[in-house]
């Protein structure tokens, strides 16, 4: 018996592995399908717009919201430590880099992973449970070109928007704290923020980031959907496969990038 | 009909991430002070450049004439050779000196040029001789002990009244943390 159970475990974890790699794989089709088919969501720009208007503009509230805190507490954070070293002028420097860098793309990923990235999992996840994807493809009108795609680019244009929308109102945020709250003078923030921030290897790089995020989170919802059993249960579990998956992604993709970004 | 308003928000969303990306190309960035437009290479050889970084500032009576495009090291000589690309509009004499300073005490650091009286000027690709190595912090220091060091050694060897007067004098100007520090090395 022992040994009968102790075999299922290592059934069980052959089962998962393989299960993973055989969705993995099932992904990078999807990908690749969505790619070839996307000339439609170009040519007809009105599927897309509508898409990143319920992907981008929806989300700009929670965004703008949690970017405006978010720029706030780095400054009180960041006072706090830096004015032990007598470089109180420098939180300028810390807020904008820290934002323009980091926080900004992969705050931005996470909370549309939340946002959004769910709701085109439940959507499509419903429409195929629903056979409407089945009735599409009835219909002679490809699934993949008229759902799929124009989702995948709305959110690959949505998220540097608001990425970069998000590392500016954090600036802001911080701004409000450090210049009118603490007493920093306001000529020293903005003047060594744009001494040691630079176009290409900050500003570029931190949408370059966005703009991998954007593909990532959203292939990875439109995957979940596309591939969720028809129930009611097989879509809320997609759901929250999608949060999950989406979020380990852009923190290991981040490190990843990171890593080329900056040479040691 | 409806359309139309999705149309109108989708557009402000895209108008709201492309002022956001000027505002920090603009605001945040240094877009348009990085732009030094035509510039001619020149290089300097140092023995130490210490914390210096490609894309510091060079400047010239405090204003930056130019930033290090390079630094390598040259295994001939075994010096750093630093390239400076600096503005076509800002000629230098031949007998320029090159300088590595630090801004503040913990700042980062950067190149200094004081233009010489040559009529001469610099060209593309020409060398500055007159360089002056980085402080190095820790060189300093012990220069600073060794000579406390001796300083003390001496002291001792001359009349008790005196090094009691410069005791005295050292008590008045308050603790001296490196007395500590040089006392065994006297004894």
């Amino acid at each position: 018996m022992i040994v009968r159970s102790r075999l299922r475990i290592f059934r069980t974890i052959g089962h998962r592995f393989t299960s993973r790699i055989w969705r993995l794989g099932a992904a990078t089709r999807l990908f690749w399908l969505t790619l070839i088919s996307s000339g439609e969501s170009f040519r007809r720009l009105h599927l897309t717009i509508r898409e990143v208007y319920f992907t981008g503009v929806m989300s700009l509230i929670i965004i703008v919201v949690s970017a405006f805190f978010v720029g706030m507490v780095l400054a009180l954070q960041g006072y706090n430590t830096l004015q032990r070293y007598g470089s109180a002028d420098a939180i300028g420097v810390l807020v904008a880099l820290a934002l323009v860098r980091e926080l900004g793309p992969v705050i931005t990923a996470l909370l549309f992973a939340g946002r959004a990235g769910t709701a085109i999992t439940a959507e499509i996840g419903l429409m195929k449970a629903t056979e409407q994807l089945s009735a599409m493809e009835m219909m002679a009108v490809s699934p993949i070109a008229r759902v799929i795609a124009p989702r995948f680019w709305a959110g690959v244009i949505a998220m540097p928007i608001l990425a970069t929308l998000f590392s500016m109102v954090g600036i802001l945020g911080g701004y409000l704290v450090a210049v009118p709250l603490i007493g920093v003078d306001s000529g020293a923030f903005w003047s060594q923020m744009q001494a040691n921030v630079d176009w290409r290897l900050d500003i570029v790089n931190g949408v370059i980031k966005s703009v991998v995020f954007g593909v990532a989170c959203t292939m990875i919802a439109l995957f979940e959907g596309y591939d969720a059993p028809p129930t009611a249960e097989g879509v809320s579990r997609a759901t929250t496969r999608t949060v999950v998956t989406s979020s380990l992604t852009v923190l290991i993709l981040d490190f990843v990038l990171t890593s080329f970004m900056i040479n040691v | 009909m409806e359309r139309t308003t999705i149309d109108l928000w989708v557009g402000i969303f895209v108008a709201l991430g492309v002022a956001a990306l000027l505002g920090l190309a603009m605001k945040v960035g240094n877009l348009t002070t990085s732009n030094l437009g035509a510039t001619y290479t020149v290089t300097a050889n140092f023995e130490n450049i210490g914390g210096l970084k490609p894309r510091a500032p060079v400047k010239s009576a405090g204003v930056v004439v130019g930033r290090v495009s390079d630094i390598k090291f040259d295994p001939a000589t075994f010096e750093a050779v630093v390239s400076l690309s600096i503005d076509k509009r800002d000629a230098f004499p031949v007998d320029t000196f090159a300088n590595i300073y630090t801004a503040g005490l913990l700042g980062e650091q950067y190149i200094g040029l004081d233009a010489g009286g040559d009529e001469v000027k610099l060209k593309n690709g020409d060398r500055i001789t007159h360089t002056q190595d980085a402080i190095v912090l820790e060189k300093m220091i012990s220069q600073f002990l060794y000579s406390k060091a001796s300083e003390s050694k001496d002291d001792a060897s001359a009349t008790p009244t005196s090094s009691k007067s410069t005791k005295k004098a050292a008590d008045a100007l308050g603790a001296n943390p490196l007395d500590d520090l040089t006392k065994p090395a006297s004894q």
